[in-house]
């Protein structure tokens, strides 16, 4: 296996990006290291961006809610003079390969959201300050801000060139934003989407394109002005300090795979990774100031970062895991008490933060193009949170009743407050909601249950999994399962289940994610692209791509 | 379109492109004209706009006779569109469409790189004028001052040119970009000129005339691309636009030159032969050599960062397209298409200085610079030569193409004149002995008096060999209001 692209970063030895912290306010300026490709082959010029950019930054949106409790705006800039970014870098996608492309913009879409839904979440307000070109993927990053200021210097521009100069679209949320978020008018985003040199000045506001157009010699000032101006006006309550995330420790063998809460057990010749969540070794904190000054270590985030890790590490890293099995194993009374203390203190920032950060986690899951299933095994704690996962993967089975020579707990699913609410789906919807879309009757039936142990025949009766097996069965027919899953094509398996996770009402999300992704998945397959001759190839040679005509 | 070789002044805008008849061009046009007036208006000190300048004015585009002379005041030149002659039959000289007749509009799918080429040209046009406009108050003499403005008043029909393309070929969005060409303004903070060249201060005669020897040098380097355009309009434009120029690079040299003719001839008068003797040549109220060297230095190294990166997408693109081509493209031994060639352009690798080979198509802008280093090398002999046979022990050099970069693969670095590569300690205690520091600007600032009397030269600068239009040095060359 060649080197892993890895997800963990130290904040001392950012390449790409400056964070200067002064008190509610922090200024977040891009200065990409040319050199610092993730591979070889290109070089990030005028502040383009590859995977290792957007790596660093969404380490930094992750620590800014979790260290720097006491931000409340941040001020997202260029630290280049001329260009604010020109987006992700033209040679390093001509040289990928399609998986990777397609993991690259998963995870820069999931960058994306994570800051947009900053100031909904934590009440941390991003603002983008523009100064120079900001193209493509540049203004993709802007229009995840919540406020886009733009300097009328007669040469600054937004734009969305994809279209004109490369065969591709602003898949990174940018052909939605415009109009979902931004709600431009659809006859004159057709217009931006099909210029190369984006518009500038006052017409950018009028288009909706920014928020504000402001004076050159004037526009430093309005900038920390305005941020001050929005932490002033913020509800974040003032937070003194945050805590620490420490480095994550794990271990790496070909077959595995170790984390302190998560082991992931892969099993190439079956192309199934079995991950393995255990469950608290203590009890729970009995108070929000206990929970802090366990930091990092407190059992429910450290299992969050380390399932995060997990998910980024096998998405980008094992691509021919197509099966991942999730299981747990621990004692469903310590889970529940460690996630009674968060449910408690819903309140509390810390307590916020990781239950948003577990949110954010369970939508990784939901978008993975893996095939997910759940064991709900004896000794398990699917117990909230943890019983989410069941309604995150494409199946569940669950051991029903006494197995022989196994005398581990007897298999149950516990619900908690936190399956009604605490963490939607990107359609906006709880899971259980989602699943139960013709029978909304069964939520109800469901919140009944909360904080009551199910053994198999309820669950099953409560439609919360979906085959239960005895001792008799179980071996063979999970053996069977795991056969078939394995034997059919990746890319059927891919498209069939991210069309049946997302039931129920679109949103921005679910279009990014569904409709704007997959288009652009299918144009990074098709040779006016990525062919010998595909514009996106030919990018930089200065010879142009060559179409073939036919609609499709 | 009409065609003629003479300028039609039927309308409030001299021209050869039939605007008489195109009513919704000439229409756009009048309507940028207040705007531009305006702008020259509050450019130039008053006493200036009232003094009667004896400058040239384009009557004909014929080459054998394009100009006549006369005294005019500058509000009230004829700044006019005026494009070379149409060749018959003139097919793309090169790129994708090579042989295919030249464009006489716009082709869709390549309007925004055109647009962009020609704002980006348009914007240098103005942005000179902006940097030179205090130098008429202290103008060594009424022949150097009457030079200044003759480049002043071209720069601006300059821009006309380049408004004239956008108004008629570009619609709205030509018209946005006119307007934006007078809004943006050379060092401004508001809204500065697009190129690092234009923003730079002009502070005094010898940076003037090493911008008009080196940066417009630049501008004839483009043109030149430019005038191979396959768009018809633009190749004439800029084929028009080359004839003045020449004029404006003709001032650089001889102004140069002349300064150093000052320089040595004094030191020979004083006896001093060492050229380091800085103190004492200052003393002759002349410019050393070292600090003409530093100027030098400056103004050569910001006009090779005008030519952008070695390695260039968007020069690829335009040659490929058939908008851009090279440096007397029509004389090149190849294919014009550059499918299969390649070209060396300089890059740095491992901490070293190295050539390194690339496909030509993306190495048009590093070929059009190394034509510029050859093209600049010219005069800087001939001022060399003057120096050698005043007996004086020096020699001008061109420093190497990775000092004092701002643009390309050498902005990473730091090099000394000859090209080495040095540390940031090395650059810091040896760029005052490279560059102009701001002691050298007050000491050629504190020369910079003016001298209005006809025939009458600043101590730091000879009379020319021969005046414009053949008349004698003594000419009044600007009759100056001093109201």
């Amino acid at each position: 296996m060649s080197k892993p692209i890895d997800f963990r970063v130290d904040p001392s030895a950012y390449r790409h990006w400056q964070v200067e912290y002064n008190g509610p306010v922090a200024t977040l300026s891009m200065d990409v290291d040319e050199n610092g490709g993730l591979f070889e082959g290109y070089e990030l010029k005028l502040n383009s961006y590859d995977l290792g950019v957007d790596i660093e930054l969404n380490d930094i949106v992750q620590r800014m809610r979790f260290e720097h409790p006491e931000v409340k705006v941040v001020v997202m800039q260029s630290g280049k003079d001329n260009v604010f970014c020109a987006g992700a870098n033209i040679r390093m996608l001509g040289g990928a390969a399609h998986s990777h492309k397609v993991n690259f913009c998963k995870f820069t879409n999931e960058t994306r959201n994570a800051f947009e839904a900053a100031e909904r979440d934590s009440g941390q307000q991003y603002i983008a300050a523009v100064k120079g070109a900001c193209a493509g993927g540049g203004y993709e990053l802007a229009l995840a801000c919540n406020h886009i200021m733009l300097t009328d210097d007669s040469t600054s521009a937004v734009g969305l060139p994809e279209v004109p100069l490369l065969a591709v679209l602003p898949g990174t949320g940018g052909l939605t934003r415009i109009t979902d978020k931004r709600k431009m008018r659809r006859d004159l985003a057709d217009i931006f989407c099909s210029i190369e040199e984006g518009v500038k000045g006052q017409r950018a506001k009028d288009w909706r394109l920014v928020d504000e157009v402001i004076p050159n010699s004037k526009f430093a000032e309005t900038v920390v002005e305005r941020a001050k101006e929005f932490a002033a006006k913020s509800n974040k309550p003032d937070i003194a300090t945050g805590i620490t995330f420490n480095p994550l420790e794990r271990t790496i063998t070909d077959t595995s795979v170790i984390w302190s809460t998560v082991t992931v057990e892969i099993d190439r010749a079956g192309r199934k990774a079995t991950f393995i969540l255990k469950g608290p070794e203590e009890n729970a904190p009995t108070e929000m100031d206990a929970f802090q000054a366990q930091g990092d270590q407190a059992y429910l985030l450290r299992l969050c970062r380390e399932l995060e890790d997990a998910i980024l590490h096998m998405r980008l890293n094992e691509m021919e895991i197509g099966l991942w099995v999730i299981k747990t194993e621990g004692d469903p009374e310590l889970v529940a008490a460690h996630e009674a203390l968060l449910a408690a203190n819903a309140e509390h920032w810390l307590a916020n933060e990781v239950r948003q950060y577990w949110k954010r986690t369970l939508k990784r899951l939901d978008v993975t193009s893996r095939s997910l299933v759940a064991f709900v095994e004896h000794g398990s704690c699917f117990v909230g949170v943890l019983a989410e996962i069941l309604f995150s993967v494409d199946r569940s089975y669950m051991m029903d009743g006494e197995f022989d020579d196994d005398d581990r707990a007897l298999a149950t699913i516990r619900l908690s407050e936190a399956n009604f609410g605490a963490y939607p789906m990107g359609n906006n919807l709880t899971r259980l909601q989602t699943r139960f879309l013709g029978e909304p009757d069964l939520v109800d039936v469901a919140q009944k249950q909360i904080n009551k142990a199910m053994d198999a025949e309820t669950a099953d009766k409560m439609g919360l999994v979906t085959i239960i097996l005895d001792d008799i069965d179980w071996e063979d027919e999970v053996r069977i399962f795991l056969e078939e899953r394995a034997s059919f094509s990746p890319d059927a398996m891919t498209g069939m289940e991210a069309n049946l996770r997302f039931a129920g009402p679109e949103t921005m999300e679910t279009r990014i994610f569904g409709r704007l992704t997959a288009w652009q998945n299918w144009i990074f397959n098709r040779p006016n692209a990525v062919g010998e001759n595909g514009a996106l190839q030919r990018y930089g040679t200065g010879v142009r791509g060559e179409y073939d005509l036919e609609r499709v | 379109m009409a065609d003629t070789l003479d300028v039609s002044y039927d309308t409030r805008i001299p021209n050869n492109v039939g605007l008489g008849e195109d009513r919704k061009v000439l229409k756009a046009l009048e309507k940028w004209h207040p705007g531009y007036i305006d702008w020259w208006n509050k450019l130039i000190p008053q006493n200036f706009q009232d003094s009667m300048v004896y400058l040239r004015t384009a009557v004909s585009v014929d080459p054998k006779g394009w100009a006549k002379f006369d005294y005019v005041k500058m509000p009230e030149y004829r700044w006019g569109v005026l494009l070379a002659p149409q060749v018959e039959d003139r097919v793309i000289p090169f790129g994708e469409h090579q042989g295919k007749p030249a464009w006489q509009e716009v082709p869709g799918e390549y309007r925004n790189m055109l647009k962009r080429l020609i704002v980006i040209q348009g914007d240098t046009e103005p942005g000179s004028v902006e940097q030179q406009r205090f130098l008429g108050l202290t103008a060594p003499s009424l022949y150097d001052l009457r030079n200044l403005f003759q480049v002043n008043v071209e720069e601006g029909r300059h821009l006309w040119a380049m408004v004239y393309l956008l108004q008629k070929y570009f619609g709205k969005d030509g018209r946005e970009e006119a307007d934006d060409l007078l809004r943006r303004s050379s060092g401004s903070e508001e809204a500065p000129r697009m190129l690092g060249a234009f923003n730079e201060e002009t502070p005094d005669w010898l940076s003037f005339f090493m911008f008009t020897y080196f940066t417009d040098r630049d501008g004839k380097m483009q043109l030149e691309s430019l005038a191979q355009s396959g768009f018809d309009p633009l190749s004439r434009t800029c084929r028009f636009m080359i004839t003045e120029e020449a004029h404006h690079m003709f001032v650089g040299e001889t102004g140069v030159g002349r300064i150093i003719q000052a320089t040595i001839e004094a030191m020979n008068e004083a006896g001093i032969t060492d050229p380091t003797d800085i103190g004492n040549v200052r003393d002759l109220g002349v410019i050393d050599l070292p600090t003409i060297q530093k100027k030098l230095n400056l103004h050569y190294t910001l006009s090779l960062d005008l030519f952008g990166q070695e390695v260039s997408t968007n020069a690829a693109n335009a040659f490929n397209a058939g908008i851009k081509g090279r440096f007397m493209e029509h004389r090149i031994d190849d294919d014009h298409q550059l499918h299969n060639d390649t070209y060396n352009v300089t890059s740095i690798v491992d901490g070293k200085i190295t050539e390194e080979t690339v496909p030509a198509l993306t190495a048009v802008n590093m070929r059009l610079r190394d034509d510029y280093v050859r093209d600049a090398s010219g005069g800087v002999g001939r001022w060399n030569k003057a120096i050698k046979k005043a007996g004086i022990d020096f020699e001008l050099v061109v420093p190497h193409e990775a000092f004092h970069r701002q643009i390309g693969v050498f902005a990473a670095i730091k090099a000394n004149p000859s090209g080495d590569i040095i540390s940031e300690a090395e650059w810091e205690s040896g760029k005052d002995g490279w560059l102009p520091t701001p002691d050298d600007g007050k000491f050629v600032e504190s020369l910079m008096k003016p001298c209005y009397e006809p025939g009458k030269y600043a101590s730091w600068i000879a009379p020319p060999k021969v005046g414009i239009d053949n008349k004698p040095g003594d000419f009044e060359f600007v009759k100056l209001h001093m109201a």
